[in-house]
């Protein structure tokens, strides 16, 4: 496909916890822009894979390439500066701050001044001003002051993906962004990551098939730490093995 | 009965105002930092007890300290949230130092001051440097370890320290070299309450900056901390040394004050006590300590001169009650009856 660096590879990424092997030789590669979800059933590995990425969890081998440049061993915090950014399949928000608050932290975080002991954090308007837009931006406005714990799950999942877009990602993981929101309330959700600035690669883990086809154009299957097959949707939906292992598993549901 | 109505009217007066928007909402956030009138009340009840009970200065200076020592712990505690059981050591430090000089013929306060809180700062950032990878119940212990240590270390130099008879023999000199620490306590007391003042103003500064604020998200979520690409090891690590400067200033205050220095300075019950007064007042709340302190004295105060002998238990019934029924403390009482005055 593509020439120039991956905006996100791994090469021969593994993990073992004991016995476990979670990540098994992973090699993959996210392009420039990309639209690619991650696929496969529960246990297959697929949040390690995150985790493994943006450096939550060291790796037992392999390499990871951010734009070309070897970040196996950067630590997270480095990472998410450099533009990888995760949001979580279980919400992890501040819960006793406000939206504004939450958006706000990552905001001053990616500008480099969540560090500063001197001037107070209402001073840094510009911040302050970007954390709403997006808010705004989301949907979300209506809410800036209320503490995330007092909002509907599909709010604080919004609020995860927003916290996400405040830290400017050039790499976005989007760990099953709708997961426990009730199936009415998803489209929202699904708006905003269609709303996605093109530049952005996006690598989005979802259960939800039809989701999966409307915002992919690359799938990748994963099952027990290893990666079964690679493709266009058209593909992915025609394999007799993915259709055994996967499709075909959860339509017998 | 009453009571549960009006938090009730309140609650749902709240919950039924609309929402503040746009440039509103974005003022109302940036002003949180901005100086209220009820701020000033510790101040005013701190010189209102200078005039109305001219006879317990002595006390009042250390509660002054005191609330130093909890404001300290509350940094820690209440917005990094890393919960320790060590403060004393940075106390006992702090007390140490200002005690040795001022007992080898360096009596000079102010310089005696800042010789304690970077001691104590150097001793939590060494401290810290070593174990703030942990967390929960290890880090708890690890703190607990480091206070062990630094009591033992005090014990074993007893031609330093004095050991378990204490420090004898300081002389501190008039502050300025003007106002003689007399017998009345009153430039103790004036001298305790400038400098919790300044120290005030400092944790206030902090707390209200984007540093402060990543500490509460710290206590909040470290997982999404890390995740938003914060440095968590070296914010924690800044706030425990800064912390440890604020309780060294606090120990030496007392040991100034009192012209004293004893082991329990490093002592377990020390770091307990002042987790028990920050949790009555209201932890990561800034004024849970000047509310905590005071309260914890006074109770202690009533409580032994009523049973003596069982006044501890008291305490502990106490306690238990605040836990069961006033979560956050007195504070989160005040929440409760006024959520407006609450910042966001
Ligand atoms: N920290 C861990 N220690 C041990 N086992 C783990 C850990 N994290 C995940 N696992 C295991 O790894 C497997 C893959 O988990 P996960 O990556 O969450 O799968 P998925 O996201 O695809 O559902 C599961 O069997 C899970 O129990
Ligand atoms: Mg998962």
């Amino acid at each position: 496909m593509s020439s120039g660096p991956a905006a996100l590879e791994t090469r021969g990424l593994t993990k073992s916890f004991g016995a476990l092997t979670v990540a098994n030789m992973i090699d993959f590669r996210l392009e420039q822009g990309a639209r690619h979800a991650l696929i496969g059933p529960n246990g297959a590995g697929k949040t390690s894979f995150v985790n493994l990425v943006t450096g939550a969890l060291s790796p037992s081998g392999g390499h990871i390439l951010f734009g070309g440049a070897d970040i196996t061993t950067l630590p997270q915090a480095v990472r998410v500066k450099r533009g990888l950014v995760r949001t979580f399949q279980v919400t992890q928000l501040f819960r006793g701050l406000s939206l504004l608050e939450n958006v706000t932290l990552a905001v001053c975080e990616r500008r480099g001044i969540g560090g500063d002991l001197r001037r107070p954090a209402g001073d840094h308007r510009e911040a302050i001003d970007e954390a709403y837009a997006l808010l705004e931006k989301m949907g979300l406005a209506k809410e800036a002051l209320r503490p995330v714990a007092t909002l509907a799950y599909g709010r604080q999942r919004l609020t995860e993906v927003t916290v996400a877009l405040g830290l400017a990602p050039k790499v976005l993981l989007l760990d099953e962004p709708a997961a426990g929101v009730p199936t009415g309330e998803t489209g929202r959700i699904v708006e905003a990551i269609e709303a996605l600035s093109p530049e952005i690669a996006l690598l989005i883990i979802e259960h939800d098939m039809d989701l999966v086809f409307r915002l992919a154009r690359r799938i990748t299957v994963l099952v027990q730490g290893r990666v079964l097959v690679e493709g266009p949707p058209a593909k992915i939906a025609a394999d007799p093995q993915v259709r055994r292992v996967y499709l075909g598993e959860r339509a017998a549901r | 009965m009453a009571a549960a109505r009006f938090i009730r009217a309140r609650l749902i007066r709240a919950a039924e105002a609309p929402p503040i928007v746009g440039p509103a909402a974005i003022e109302v956030f940036a002003r949180r930092h901005r100086l209220r009138p009820y701020e000033a009340l510790p101040w005013l009840t701190a010189l209102g007890a200078y005039v109305l009970f001219p006879g317990y200065l002595p006390l009042a200076a250390q509660t002054l300290a005191t609330i130093l020592f909890a404001l300290s712990a509350d940094l820690v505690l209440g917005y990094a949230g890393i919960v320790t059981l060590g403060q004393a050591a940075f106390f006992g430090t702090g007390a140490y130092t200002a005690g040795i000089l001022a007992a080898n013929d360096w009596g000079e306060p102010i310089t005696g001051l800042f010789a304690a809180a970077v001691t104590a700062a150097v001793i939590g950032f060494l401290s810290g440097l070593l174990i703030l990878r942990s967390s929960g119940l290890t880090l708890l212990m690890q703190t607990l370890v480091v206070a062990a240590l630094l009591r033992e270390a005090a014990n074993k130099a007893s031609a330093i320290t004095g050991g378990d008879d204490g420090l004898q023999g300081m002389q501190v000199w008039p502050i300025f070299g003007h106002f003689e620490f007399g017998l009345f306590g009153r430039t103790g007391f004036f001298y305790c309450l400038a400098v919790l003042f300044l120290c005030w103003l400092i944790v206030r500064r902090l707390v209200h900056s984007p540093f402060g604020r990543s500490l509460t998200g710290i206590r909040e979520n470290v997982a999404r901390m890390h995740a938003i690409g914060a440095p968590v090891f070296w914010r924690r690590l800044t706030v425990y040394t800064i912390s440890a400067g604020l309780a060294g200033i606090s120990g030496a205050l007392i040991a100034q004050t009192t012209s004293f220095v004893g082991l329990d300075s490093l002592g377990l019950e020390r770091s307990g006590t002042v987790l028990i007064m920050l949790i009555i007042g209201g932890v990561g709340r800034l004024y849970g300590a000047f509310i905590g302190v005071p309260l914890y004295m006074i109770a202690q105060d009533r409580f032994s001169s009523i049973d003596p002998v069982y006044w501890y238990f008291w305490i502990g019934l106490l306690m238990v009650l605040l836990v069961t029924f006033a979560r956050g403390g007195v504070l989160g009482l005040v929440d409760r009856f006024w959520p407006a005055g609450r910042r966001l």
